[in-house]
């Protein structure tokens, strides 16, 4: 797919969400945590295109989602609250950067998703600071210095949501097409042809990671703003597996596809928890084995494929 | 000294306590070992497994106990439950899911175990309900055992004393004889070294990749079973039990079957002597162990480093 036509796509797509959460209130709601779990898979892409799997990134969209429950009463601004609670993702990000950048493929992945499940403890079992599985509850902050309430804060979030995404996507597509985006695909298929010609391939994936760290933060701010309520369950290693679903759902490797996942994967999910409490999770292996086996590029693959059939034809 | 003469008791309690969950432990994870050796996939559903054959199991002691048959089938029973979800559930699974997504990328094979993680967890919830499952005959028919210590004796129950570690033992022995002196486990070993190498002498190697996931998951089941009567099954389970058994076998590092068993003595006792002095770090120590192991040997405690591809 062309820039343009990817860029007007884009904004179709926004345009329709716009759309879809006025025409159904409560789709508004669905459509903001669909938006803000985009926004985090955006990440998992990066990692992707360098052949990494990380299951355990949902720990920076917990991190961000409590350090906004800890600082909101004190600073109850949304847009403080968030280049913060993305700024202290991202540097735990860099942190452990430092130290997963020595391990690959399934070191990589398990040692994320270790230090996770250690996130999710401390979080579960330190009932004095995070009130445990109960979670925080948090009050509802200004947004601009104005205080919002019912739904003009739920549509003030919505399009913070939805100006992140576009923001992030952007520079998404302009990361992946400058030097240090493109040694990434070097890291998946030889590192040590990539080191060979003198590039450094932990500084290359350590970029990538500390990039994704800051908009999984970014992510967990808008969850946190949105369902006003934190729980340690957002950092439980199944939450980050959903994120790899949804990238895959989309299309790996495709900036909308990481949209058009979540919105996907979060309507399918209501839908089903809706109509069939017991079985949602069974619903959606199933999708998610039908696309794997079947559809292998995601819902982008799809709808590429149904476009150039079209142009042959 | 002191403190070891106030604390010994529950020091001696929490060894025994974490010999038995160690043992179950090293069949989930020396299982998730097998399996990974012949396909290179860490099967996230292999923890749906051992729930799956912890629950067959409790329906296995309660059809015994409402027929009024004999008590004692009940330790027959957690085996045949072990064997039922290998044979059947193991070569469904590798023959329809795993063997169709074989030589595509990593992350889609990952994706699809995950998947079947999925279906079942909520297979799990529509047979056997969301009420907690228990399996207490077995434990109920042995009793307890005074163990000595030092002056004092512990009361502490026959099944986790001798059943639980004795299987493990039994298993790991069997295990290592079976791979080294064995056709079948030598092939088995053939295609986890050199899958091609294998193929060119004669292996079936898709033969042999079936029997392994099958034996694997039957191994995952076999933990399950044994732990069910000493803990009561709830949703959820098998996510936690994953885990546990990644960070065993990274601890150990790929491909080893007596190293996962070291790694899940460390991690079995980390956790029951943390349960025992700080019990909100129970949950974390296993990671502890994991995270600081890889810190000095990024490929495990006793893995063999890959050569580096140019």
């Amino acid at each position: 797919m062309s820039g343009r036509l990817e860029l007007l796509v884009g904004l179709l797509g926004a345009a329709l969400l716009v759309l879809l959460a006025w025409s159904v209130p409560w789709l508004r709601f669905v459509l903001t945590i669909a938006l803000a779990k985009g926004i985090t898979v955006l990440g998992i892409l990066l990692l992707l295109r360098a052949g990494q799997v990380s299951f355990g990134h949902a720990m920076y969209v917990a991190i961000a989602a409590y350090a906004v429950a800890f600082v909101a009463p004190w600073m109850p601004e949304a847009l403080l609250l968030l280049p913060m609670a993305a700024l202290v993702s991202a540097g735990v990000g860099l942190v452990i950067g430092l130290f997963v950048m020595r391990y690959r493929e399934i070191f990589f992945g398990m040692l994320n998703l270790a230090l996770s499940m250690v996130f999710y403890s401390l979080l579960e079992k330190l009932y004095t600071i995070t009130h445990g599985t109960d979670g925080i509850r948090l009050p509802v902050p200004r947004i601009a210095g104005a205080e919002l309430t019912g739904a003009s804060y739920e549509w003030a979030i919505f399009a913070l949501a939805l100006v992140l995404a576009i923001g992030f996507a952007v520079l998404v597509r302009v990361y992946l097409a400058a030097p240090l985006g493109q040694a990434l695909a070097g890291i998946k298929t030889r590192e040590a042809r990539l080191e060979f010609m003198g590039v450094p391939a932990r500084y290359v994936l350590l970029v990538a990671y500390v990039f994704s760290a800051l908009m999984a933060g970014s992510g967990g701010t808008i969850i946190a703003l949105t369902s006003r309520h934190v729980t340690p369950a957002l950092a439980y290693w199944t939450a980050s597996g959903e994120l790899v679903f949804i990238a895959i759902l989309g299309g790996a490797g495709s900036v909308l596809g990481a949209f058009l996942g979540a919105v996907v994967y979060e309507l399918t999910r209501v839908y089903a928890a809706a109509n069939l409490a017991d079985a949602w999770q069974m619903i959606l292996g199933v999708v998610l084995l039908l696309v794997i086996l079947f559809a292998p590029g995601g819902l982008v693959g799809i709808a590429r494929g149904l476009l150039l059939r079209r142009r042959t034809a | 000294m002191a403190w070891l003469s106030e604390n010994g008791l529950l020091l001696g309690l929490a060894v025994l306590d974490g010999l038995a969950s160690a043992a179950a432990i090293f069949l989930v994870a020396v299982g998730l070992n097998l399996v990974f050796g012949v396909l290179r996939i860490l099967n996230v559903a292999h923890g749906s497994l051992y729930a799956i054959g912890a629950y067959t199991a409790a329906s296995f002691t309660l059809f015994l106990t409402a027929r009024g048959w004999p008590g004692w089938l009940s330790f027959p029973a957690l085996v045949l439950a072990a064997a039922l979800v290998g044979i059947i559930l193991g070569p469904l699974i590798e023959r329809l899911l795993l063997k169709r997504v074989e030589g595509q990328e990593p992350v889609l094979q990952l994706l699809v175990t995950f998947a079947l993680f999925m279906i079942l967890e909520d297979v799990q919830k529509l047979i056997w309900g969301v009420q907690p499952v228990a399996n207490e005959e077995p434990m109920r028919l042995l009793g307890t055992v005074d163990v000595p210590f030092g002056a004092d004796v512990i009361p502490f129950t026959a099944y986790q004393l001798f059943v639980l570690p004795g299987i493990a033992l039994l298993t790991l022995l069997g295990l290592a004889w079976f791979m080294r002196r064995t056709l079948t486990g030598r092939v088995i070993v053939a295609v986890t070294t050199d899958r091609e190498a294998a193929t060119s002498q004669g292996i079936d190697a898709a033969k042999v990749t079936m029997l392994t996931f099958a034996f694997g998951a039957a191994l995952a089941a076999l933990g399950g079973a044994l732990a069910s009567p000493t803990t009561s099954m709830v949703p959820g389970v098998g996510a936690s039990t994953i885990v546990l058994s990644f960070a065993v076998v990274a601890t150990a590092g790929l491909g080893q079957i007596e190293g996962a068993a070291i790694a899940a003595l460390m991690i079995g006792l980390g956790r029951s002597i943390a349960v025992y002095l700080e019990p909100e770090l129970e949950v974390v120590v296993p990671y502890l162990i994991m995270v600081l192991v890889l810190l000095v040997r990024p490929q495990g405690l006793f893995g063999i480093l890959e050569t580096r591809r140019i």
